[in-house]
């Protein structure tokens, strides 16, 4: 299913007229510094929702001395609500690996492991098919297009864990091991994949990459806000007549986006998926970038009939489960989180427990070892404070 | 003292090996294939890959459950994994248990008896803008409604 | 060995910084930070939690201990640092720019207390039905917090059975919090590797192969996950009430051995500090208690060293001069439980290498149910031999199914420091202030045994006697103190030359006689490796013991343990020795004694073969 609306980075049609191969091919005649002051310059932001700077983090990586370097590609995508990532497998797979390759030419880097969920199973074989092409292509593997530059890429599944889309426990992943995230510092582009250097980054910001690249950071820097450069593709679902994944430009309100998808009698917009912010009515002019509310492209739309409690609730299991379990505040903390549902939900829960419950949220925002546990407690939160009424009148 | 003697499952596991190297990098993709094959770990097989890798059999037990696609137990041939996250959950997921149940006589955890299905749950398998959806083994399938289970699931049988 | 923290196991980034003298990123190698408004200047990549120790400024920790690499998995540690959204963890955070740290402003307080209320209201059980209670560290912070009420529950159920299955180390998952020190010790520390976390999220345990029982896993039963555990999730399986029950009753002969190590490091466990030798109190403290005999396990130390002395030399005979190419060297010492079950689980191929000598506590109690009762004509079936030992490998040991030669259970319980403790509070005593005894004939004097307690005091022993055997002169060193033999440094090798032998063994006439000592079995595998490769050709005799720092930091010792306390202890026992007047073994003259009228037949004769040694399972490391 292709993206749904007119879009301005991934229109096949204009990627056709401008011959992807192309983009590659200028990548690798400018030298590695320049291509990543071009990115830098893009302001290009990380699009797997912590919103790094892409060329600082390269930036970063190419200055960590090493005779090895990794490149990552993230392809986890499990936040509840998110298959952007998914259709840019399917569909723009070539600007996924240019970007990847970009990055590898960039850090001085060979070797790019993709790691894809075990749920997109499906994709391996197409994805496979294409890496083999672009080897006889001289795309990839020995002296791409007669640049000099050795890049290969590996596809590498997940077996079904949440947290293995958190940086370091990916990387932990890929050495084997439980998918526990590591303690920071050292990040990732300094001691990364077996201890080297590696960036990982998020398959729409390497298939983004190229398009910059083509065209110019300035190109860029003309959408979005001051600092939201260029566009998100969005993955919408719920309550609406038009689910999908929509490609919008940094800075749109919640409001154009329900008329976007034609959504009607909508309660509350969930962004940034189960780790996200609940957004009731009130705030539905608010917009869509890093500054306000930053999503790693799930939106999910709930209708006046939801029951906002039993959606927190659903959250708070997931979390609970795909906790991976090494960190106090997140494992048990959740636990809590849960049980303080499950009160409520049983009509026996005081407000002032509420209360406590939300200020162990914070705690638990400051004191997680990774982003799980730091932004599980949002939707508690969120969905606690701004529908409180609405949760506590009915019991 | 237990004497291995070698087995098809020790040749298997030496020619995986033969692929993906003796790191730990390449435990993952060693379970992931005799997870494919055999539909679960055993417990003879974590032992040898463990060997095969020099590491303890505990960590390779302890990765195993972590992840929810590695098993250690024999499950049926089929596993139909249904997402409960909230997107399918609003899209009508409680019917879709309720039909699976009825139409394979178990309830979601368990296996049938003639171990052919065993039925389980997912979090957000990235179907969301098509739900409710689940995959039985690597399939996906979306847009469920309960007669559409029946026609899936005789493809199965 | 202490520099354990390099092992392939533990995540790169999760290692230490150590920066290189003279790295050129290391410039000055200080780094000026603020602690609370105050500057201070640390070497670059300190830990901020060493820093702000350096400066006496507390720090809470559950997950962080010295001896293990860093998890920062606990988070009771985090500190606030200027500039940062989150918290980190004060124990992993290693300290390369200007940074300003605040320890205990708001949040870190409200966040360190909710951790503490979070691990609360999972930890099922009562403080005063546990065993750690007053030597709890979750404990003891709850007190430092203040807190007065379960916030968020409390468990009431059992949700684990308590595996009870090891005759050494017992394991309650419902105190667990997850700290995973234990497997940090089994996995990177001792690379045993029984303990690991599996499943995830709220599922998460800690646990063993397929969750199987410990006695029915490759555990070797050393505990040191039970040193090192900060509650009571890990103890030793304690047979304290059996011995009670034994001295009450009038029938029974009770009598105990006791160890050097347990010896130096009781007093810990009456506030003491480290390294205070208590050998003569305990003495008195164990009539008092109503045991009928005290004995020194020094004793048949010294019995190890003739008999596991003079094994060495026929092999060297028969490898030498034979050329009986059946001979196996170099010959491994066996007087640690650990490491026989270690070798016996990991190489079972190389288990002729071990010295067929029992242990030094069951060779004690092969005497005692034979020599000892004969001379003294008490009916063996009514003693009960009691050994206190630093060790839990050692309640394994004793009941080990060969280990009755004297056709009786050579020894009914091995009893750790812990629980020798325990039993002295019980009774009412205050170790410390009492006055001091001796031991009880007829094994009342030791010698050069004593130091077994310490890594390399075996092989340092051995060297003494054999050496004098050999040339009939002391060895060179001052005081006897074979100095190479001692310290902590995890794999050690050294030789002496063997020049001017006596005439029966001029075959060593000129040989050097390399030895090496390693403890902790991370160390032994390196040693069985190298021997694997064919790299110890050379060598004759190797000394080790399963536990970091050998007895004096087994799994049996009073809690906590540090290299700083496990040298503490080793050096109360040198100390101990150095006034010894006997120093070598065969110089004992019980041992005389004991040769001229039981073991008539000499060291290796007969009867010692049938009393003093032993045989090895080949267990391997698979598990049905
Ligand atoms: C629990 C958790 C799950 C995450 N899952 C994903 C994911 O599925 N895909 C992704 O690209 N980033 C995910 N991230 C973010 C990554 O840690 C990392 O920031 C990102 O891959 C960096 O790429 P970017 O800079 O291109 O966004 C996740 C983070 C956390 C804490
Ligand atoms: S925050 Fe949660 S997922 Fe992250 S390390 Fe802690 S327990 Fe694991
Ligand atoms: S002591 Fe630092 S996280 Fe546990």
């Amino acid at each position: 299913m292709p993206i749904k609306n007119k879009s301005v980075i991934f229109d096949r049609e204009n990627l056709n007229k401008e011959n992807p191969k192309e983009f590659l091919y200028k990548a690798l005649k400018m030298s590695p510094s320049d291509l990543i002051l071009e990115v830098r310059e893009s302001g290009l932001k990380g699009r797997g929702g912590a919103g790094f700077p892409t060329g600082t983090k390269w930036m970063l990586a190419s200055a960590a001395v090493s005779d090895k370097k990794f490149v990552v590609c993230n392809a986890d995508e499990g936040e509840p609500g998110t298959f952007k990532d998914r259709v840019l497998l399917d569909e723009f797979s070539d600007l996924v690996f240019y970007g990847m390759i970009m990055c590898g030419y960039a850090i001085r880097a060979n070797k790019g492991f993709v790691y894809l969920r075990g749920e997109y199973r499906y994709l391996l074989d197409k994805l496979l098919k294409y890496l083999d092409k672009m080897h006889e292509e001289n795309l990839l593997g020995k002296n791409i297009l007669n640049s000099g530059f050795d890049f290969d890429i590996e596809i590498r599944l997940g077996s079904g864990a949440y947290v293995c889309g958190e940086e370091s426990a990916l990387i932990e992943s890929l050495e084997g091991h439980r998918g526990e995230s590591r303690n920071r510092p050292p990040f990732p582009v300094n001691t990364g994949y077996m201890g080297h250097p590696t960036v990982v980054n998020n398959v729409e910001t390497f298939a983004t990459v190229p398009i910059i690249i083509s065209r110019g950071a300035e190109w860029f820097t003309t959408v979005g806000t001051l600092n939201s450069k260029g566009t998100k593709l969005i993955s919408v679902s719920g309550d609406c007549k038009e689910p999908g994944v929509y490609e919008v430009p940094f800075g749109i309100s919640i409001n154009d986006i329900l008329k976007l998808v034609k959504a009607e009698n909508t309660k509350a917009v969930q962004v940034g998926g189960a780790s996200g912010h609940c957004v009731p009515k009130e705030q539905f002019d608010r917009a869509l970038s890093f500054e306000d509310l930053s999503t790693g492209g799930s939106i999910m739309i709930f209708n006046e009939s939801r029951d906002m409690l039993h959606i927190l609730k659903n959250f708070m299991e997931f979390f609970v489960e795909e906790s991976c379990g090494q960190c106090t505040p997140c494992r048990i903390g959740n636990i809590k989180l849960l049980e303080g549902v499950e009160k409520v939900e049983a009509g026996d829960c005081a407000l002032s427990y509420i209360k406590e419950l939300i200020e162990l949220g914070k705690s638990m925002q400051l004191a997680s070892k990774c982003g799980l546990g730091q932004s599980s407690p949002n939707p508690f939160i969120s969905i606690m404070t701004n529908f409180e009424n609405e949760i506590f009148s009915q019991r | 003292m237990i004497e291995i003697k070698d087995n098809i499952l020790t040749q298997e596991i030496s020619e995986l090996i033969g692929k993906y190297g003796n790191g730990r990098e390449a435990l993952l993709p060693i379970l992931q294939q005799i997870q494919a094959k055999h539909g679960y770990v055993s417990e003879f097989a974590q032992q040898e890959i463990a060997n095969a890798l020099d590491i303890h059999p505990v960590e390779v037990y302890g990765v195993i459950t972590f992840y929810s696609f590695l098993g250690n137990k024999k499950k049926g041939r089929h596993i139909i994994r249904l997402c409960r996250t909230i997107s399918c959950d609003l899209a009508g997921k409680d019917a879709i248990i309720r039909t699976l149940e009825r139409e394979l006589g178990i309830k979601f955890g368990e296996t049938t008896k003639d171990e052919k299905f065993s039925l389980e749950f997912i979090n957000c398998m990235g179907m969301c803008d098509q739900g409710p959806a689940m995959m039985i083994n690597e399939q996906v399938f979306t847009q469920l409604t309960p007669h559409k289970i029946v026609d899936i699931l005789k493809n199965f049988r | 060995m202490e520099n354990n923290k390099e092992t392939n196991r533990a995540p790169i980034s999760q290692k230490p910084l150590v920066i290189e003298k003279g790295d050129k990123d290391a410039i000055g190698g200080l780094v000026e930070i603020e602690i609370n408004g105050k500057p201070f200047k640390v070497p670059l990549g300190t830990t901020i939690l060493d820093a702000c120790r350096q400066q006496n400024i507390h720090i809470p920790t559950l997950c962080h201990h010295e001896d293990l690499c860093i998890a920062g998995v606990c988070r009771i540690c985090v500190v606030e640092v200027e500039g940062m959204r989150v918290l980190p963890t004060s124990c992993s955070f290693p300290i390369t720019n200007r940074l300003k740290i605040k320890t205990s402003s708001e949040n870190v307080r409200k966040a360190r207390r909710h951790i503490l209320d979070l691990l609360l209201s999972e930890h099922y059980g009562e403080c005063y039905s546990c065993h750690r209670n007053n030597n709890c560290e979750l404990q003891k912070l709850a007190k430092e917090y203040g807190v007065d009420s379960y916030r968020f529950g409390h468990v009431t159920q059992r949700r684990h059975e308590i595996d009870r299955s090891s005759y050494s180390v017992i394991r309650d998952m419902d105190k667990c919090i997850l700290c995973k020190r234990c497997v940090r010790t089994c996995i990177d520390l001792q690379e045993v590797g029984v303990l690991e976390a599996t499943h995830r999220g709220d599922a998460t345990t800690i646990s063993t192969f397929m969750d199987k029982p410990l006695a029915d896993v490759v555990c070797i039963n050393c505990g040191q996950c039970i040193n090192r555990c900060p509650t009571a999730a890990l103890k030793a399986n304690d047979p304290s009430d059996d011995i009670w029950r034994a001295i009450d009753d009038p029938k029974k002969h009770v009598v105990i051995q006791t160890a050097p190590s347990p010896r130096a490091a009781i007093g810990e466990e009456f506030g003491l500090p480290a390294g205070t030798s208590m050998t003569k109190q305990l003495n008195t403290a164990l009539k008092m208690i109503g045991f009928d005999k005290v004995f020194d396990t020094n004793f048949t130390a010294d019995l190890t060293i003739m008999e596991e002395g003079t094994e060495l030399l026929l092999r060297l005979k028969k490898a030498l001069v034979e050329k009986d190419d059946s001979v196996k060297l170099p010959q491994f010492t066996s007087c640690s439980p650990g490491w026989i079950k270690y070798i016996e689980h990991f190489y079972p191929d190389y288990l002729d290498y071990l010295s067929s000598c029992k242990s030094p506590q069951q060779m004690f109690g092969a005497v005692i149910k034979t020599y000892y009762a004969q001379l003294n004509n008490i009916n063996p079936e009514d003693i009960v031999t009691v050994a206190l030992m630093p060790c839990s490998a050692k309640k394994f040991e004793c009941n080990r199914p060969e280990m009755n030669d004297s056709g009786y259970k050579d020894v009914d319980y091995g009893l750790t420091t812990r629980e020798m403790a325990q039993m002295i509070k019980e009774a009412g005593l205050y170790l410390p202030g009492l006055p001091e005894s001796e031991f009880d004939n007829p094994f009342d004097e030791s010698s050069s045994g004593l130091i077994f307690g310490a890594t390399g005091g075996v092989m340092e022993s051995a060297l003494r006697t054999a050496y004098e055997l050999v040339t009939g002169r002391q060895v060179p060193f001052s005081n006897l103190e074979i100095l190479p033999c001692r310290g902590f440094s995890g794999v050690r090798q050294a030789s002496v030359k063997l020049e001017n032998v006596k005439p029966e063994w001029s075959f060593l006439e000129g040989v050097d006689l390399n030895f090496m000592i390693a403890h902790g079995t991370a160390n032994a595998k390196k040693v069985m490796e190298a021997l694997k490769r064919g790299e110890l050709s050379n060598i004759h005799f190797v000394e080790i013991m399963a536990c970091p720092g050998g007895c004096i930091g087994g799994g049996g010792q009073p809690i906590p343990t540090s290299k700083e306390i496990r040298a503490k202890r080793a050096e109360a026992i040198y100390k101990e020795a150095a006034g010894l007047t006997i120093k070598k073994s065969f110089e004992n003259p019980a041992i005389a004694k004991i040769y001229a009228e039981f073991l008539t037949d000499g060291p290796c004769g007969h009867l010692s073969h049938k009393l003093l040694h032993t045989h090895y399972a080949k267990r391997g490391k698979y598990i049905p």
